[in-house]
């Protein structure tokens, strides 16, 4: 991707946007440049709050709804896009200018056909007729690697997958021949394997028709492969811009370099120890459609096990029929060397107290009318009978533990980020003084930064407090940082299960291989390689 | 069977049992109601000897589990049972079947019934969906107060301002709607006229408000905002993006208000003297006309039924996930 010319396509200069919230107008993003030639792919990179999409948007003129562009401009080709009127705009946008959004699956429309959906603007606009333009959406279909391209047009967006979805929406980006394309964290929704599938696709067909593109996303590893240049951004304001390589072999800013840090945690794996919790060939199903098949999964008393897999290996599944949320069909699951009853009725307090499960979203998983102080008091109640003063103590205490502090005490959710709410909800499960934490995709929603800060403290707290983990993710990076063993997962079925330097190390079953060659690497030649050693069918590509 | 079609089966069947426990629950309530038809036929003077006579004459003595029996197993049949009413004490029996007393009747409610539906839903879709799209605006806001205050006054309040203005200061419409079975169409139509705008300003409010909060709530989905960046016109963001997937809550709400046009009109018939069902149901509870008030509950309910089977329908078709599963 280096067909660059001194065509320039698109500058911003010191463009600064508000959003309205709490009665007046906050910065959001503080005055940055941006210059983009034809044909040159820029990444903008950095944590939630960063400013990336409010930006990426703003290239296209378009704000959302509570914002506003109060300086700065912006050109793109011939047009002023501050000054343009929104007719003007709206003749760019979707033909000359185009947008492929981060959830695929929400961004289309749910009461048309997918090439209906391609194909609407560029017949609106009259640069195709109708059955040209239905052709033109077949052909990228096709370079898209889709499935019956012929036949996966006249679908509606819920009978396709989430990654295929993804394809069609790069396809619609692509079909009217534009001269920008923003592509806003088009891969974070996907799974691994899926997302090196769509980012190959997406690389070739940007490099074939040499379309300038701008790519947000929080993840450096992704962004290497895709982009020329660099910009990271933090706070709403540059940190620094440089070529793919020169950034990734030797960034300048040291929060630059804190980007990846999540991907640098190892932990020292510890010999396996006595199991405390186990579950036995278990089979289980929701209503008729089985989705675990002989699982038997170890877990060793102060130990962390990863289970990695895919959506719809039965990750979540497991974790169900552990806390006793999911009856198994046939098997159990052994804690101690008993047996659990299989259902949560059946268990006594004692039973419920020692296995506690923290959720990916920690958002959800809180009562959002009640402080964080009643939220950590409601399980020293429950299982411990503590109230009054004696519960008030051991709160503050186990905030000290999550490293919040006293002050967090009458705060509510809504006024925590995304990382203090994680950290409440480990100081919850903390409070019932649990053997077993289940922790699922607990970092998933989280900037990199953010990441690194809980799986610091759940390593720590293991440390203290002899706690053994089961942690269901589907982060390479994050397995690497906190497990002693892995379990990988496919279609409800363990494909194999060791020691995290045994399973991570060759020889692989197949899927395991696919799931791991799959994980972006910070190296610019990663996808490179990854097309090359699939197109040569040493490992063949999965839709 | 298409999947669609074997659901509008369910639904029909489980619409059937529910008529089925409305006639017991209709049964019961009208078994409850103090006094009786032998009473207020005989009036105050009459013997018991002679009420009771006359209520074995009509079957009233039996034990009520009997009753409801011969009543739902002639309803099976199609029939609705004969009327209580032109009986009398001297023994001379003018009563007339229960359906030639409700045809002529339901016939007309239904008349006025499509009448005003053929007003209000355009007019309400159109408002609503207008609404959305200049949402906040003058017209947004006029529209809202406007319909809101029809809808705050009381029926019979807009009937008699429409007859003041329309009917008598005006006379650009008949005060009195008293159609008649041999009227030609164009006439019951000009006579409808008052009821039937009358009973458009009570309903047009609740459809107008749902399908512009429909639409507006949609406006927020991320399918809506990559419409914009798709470069589409305000206009063509709600008809072609956020309408077609407003369509179930929307048809919910029409469905309910056709239902209350069928069964909740008594007062404007009243007004305009308009001889529809309504009336022939309150005329029956004040004379204890049985067979009349049952037969008159059941069709209201099977009305309710009915509406709220097609809005789920409607809801189906408009939902591709279910009209095209996986």
């Amino acid at each position: 991707m280096s067909s660059k010319t001194q065509d320039v396509l698109l500058e911003m200069r010191d463009v600064r946007i508000e959003g309205f919230s709490d009665e007046h107008w906050n910065p959001i993003v503080k005055g940055v440049d941006l210059t983009l030639h034809r044909g040159e792919v820029l990444g903008l990179i950095g944590e939630s709050g960063a400013g990336k999409s409010t930006l990426g948007l703003a290239a296209m003129g378009f704000v959302r709804a509570g914002c506003r562009i109060s300086g700065g401009s912006i050109r793109f080709g011939d047009t002023d896009l501050r000054t343009a009127s929104e007719a003007e705009k709206r003749r760019l946008w979707g033909t000359r200018l185009t947008y492929v959004a981060q959830s695929a699956a929400a961004s289309f429309n749910p009461a048309h056909r997918l090439i209906t959906q391609t194909a609407n603007a560029a017949i609106r606009e009259g640069l195709f007729s109708a059955s040209e333009a239905r052709g033109a959406a077949r052909g990228l279909y096709q370079a898209m690697s889709l499935p019956e391209p012929d036949q996966i047009g006249l679908r509606y967006p819920h009978q396709v997958s989430g990654g295929q979805l993804q394809r069609v929406m790069t396809a619609m980006a692509m079909l009217p021949q534009p001269d920008l394309i923003v592509f806003d964290e088009p891969t974070t929704a996907l799974d691994v394997t899926t997302q090196a599938e769509v980012l190959l696709a997406m690389r070739r067909i940007v490099e074939q028709h040499n379309t300038a593109a701008i790519y947000i996303t929080h993840d450096l590893a992704v962004v290497a492969q895709m982009a020329d240049t660099i910009k990271v951004l933090r706070h709403g304001q540059e940190v620094e811009e440089a070529p793919a390589r020169n950034m990734l072999s030797a960034p300048k800013e040291a929060y630059t370099r804190s980007l990846w840090s999540v991907r640098k945690l190892e932990k020292v794996t510890k010999p396996a120890s006595e199991t405390v919790l186990a579950v036995d060939s278990v089979d289980a199903a929701y209503g008729t459609v089985k989705v675990l098949d002989d699982v038997t999964i170890r877990l060793p008393r102060g130990r962390t096990v990863s289970i990695v897999g895919e959506s719809g290996s039965g990750k979540s599944t497991t974790a169900r029929v552990i806390m006793g949320l999911l009856p198994p069909r046939r098997g159990q699951v052994v804690f101690e060397g008993s047996a659990l009853p299989p259902g949560l009725k059946g268990r006594s307090k004692q039973q419920l107290r020692r296995i506690q499960m923290i959720y990916q979203m920690a958002d959800t998983a809180m009562n959002p009318r009640h402080t964080v102080g009643e939220i950590i008091r409601r399980p020293l109640e429950f299982y411990h009978g503590l109230t009054g003063a004696a519960a008030e103590a051991r709160v503050l205490e186990l905030l000290e533990q999550i490293e919040l502090g006293a002050d967090f005490y009458d705060r509510l959710p809504s006024e925590l980020s995304g990382g203090q709410k994680q950290r409440v909800c480990i100081a919850r499960a903390l409070a019932a003084e649990p053997d077993v934490i289940i922790c699922d995709e607990v970092t998933s929603a989280l900037d990199q930064i953010v990441q690194e800060g809980i799986l610091r403290l759940l390593m720590r707290l293991q440390k203290e407090c002899g706690i053994s983990y089961l942690f269901i993710t589907h982060d390479i990076a994050t397995v690497q940082a906190i497990s002693d063993e892995i379990v990988v997962m496919h279609k409800g079925k363990v494909v194999e299960q060791g020691p995290k330097e045994e399973i991570l190390s060759p020889p692989h079953p197949e899927y395991t291989r696919l799931l791991l060659t799959s994980v972006p690497e910070m190296d610019p030649d990663w996808l490179t390689r990854l097309a090359a050693s699939r197109e040569a069918g040493t490992n063949p590509a999965t839709g | 069977m298409h999947p669609v079609l074997s659901t509008v089966l369910k639904r029909l069947m489980l619409g059937v049992l529910t008529l089925f426990m409305v006639s017991v629950v209709i049964f019961c309530a009208v078994s409850m109601l103090p006094g009786d038809f032998g009473q207020a036929v005989l009036g105050q003077s009459a013997t018991e000897d002679a009420v009771e006579a006359f209520r074995q004459e009509l079957g009233l003595d039996r034990p009520a589990a009997l009753r409801y029996l011969d009543w739902i197993g002639a309803l099976a049949t199609g029939d609705l049972g004969t009327s209580f009413s032109g009986r009398s004490s001297s023994g001379i029996d003018r009563s007339r079947p229960v359906a030639e007393l409700v045809a002529p009747r339901l016939a007309n409610t239904l008349f006025l019934a499509s009448v005003t539906a053929a007003i209000a839903v355009p007019l309400a879709l159109f408002l609503g969906i207008t609404s959305a799209l200049w949402r906040n605006s003058l017209y947004d806001r006029l529209a809202s107060a406007g319909t809101l205050v029809t809808i705050s006054f009381p029926e019979f309040f807009v009937a008699y301002i429409l007859i003041l203005f329309l009917g008598t200061l005006w006379a650009l419409f008949p005060s009195l709607a008293a159609v008649e079975p041999e009227m030609a169409l164009g006439e019951r139509l000009y006579k409808s006229v008052l009821p039937a705008l009358t009973l458009t300003l009570v309903i047009v409010a609740h459809m107008m408000r749902m399908t512009r909060a429909a639409i507006i709530s949609l406006l927020a989905s991320p399918h809506i905002e990559m419409a914009r960046l798709a470069g589409e016109s305000p206009r063509r963001v709600i008809l072609r993006h956020a309408l077609p997937n407003a369509w179930a809550p929307i048809a919910t709400v029409i469905a309910f208000n056709l239902a209350y046009l069928v069964v909740g009109v008594v007062v404007v018939e009243v007004v305009f003297v308009y001889p529809g069902v309504g009336q022939l149901m309150v005329d029956a509870v004040s004379s204890r006309d049985i067979p009349v008030v049952q037969a008159c509950a059941l069709i209201f309910a099977a009305a309710y039924i009915l509406l709220n089977l097609l809005a789920d329908v409607i809801g189906i078709i408009t939902n591709p996930r279910l009209l095209h599963p996986k």
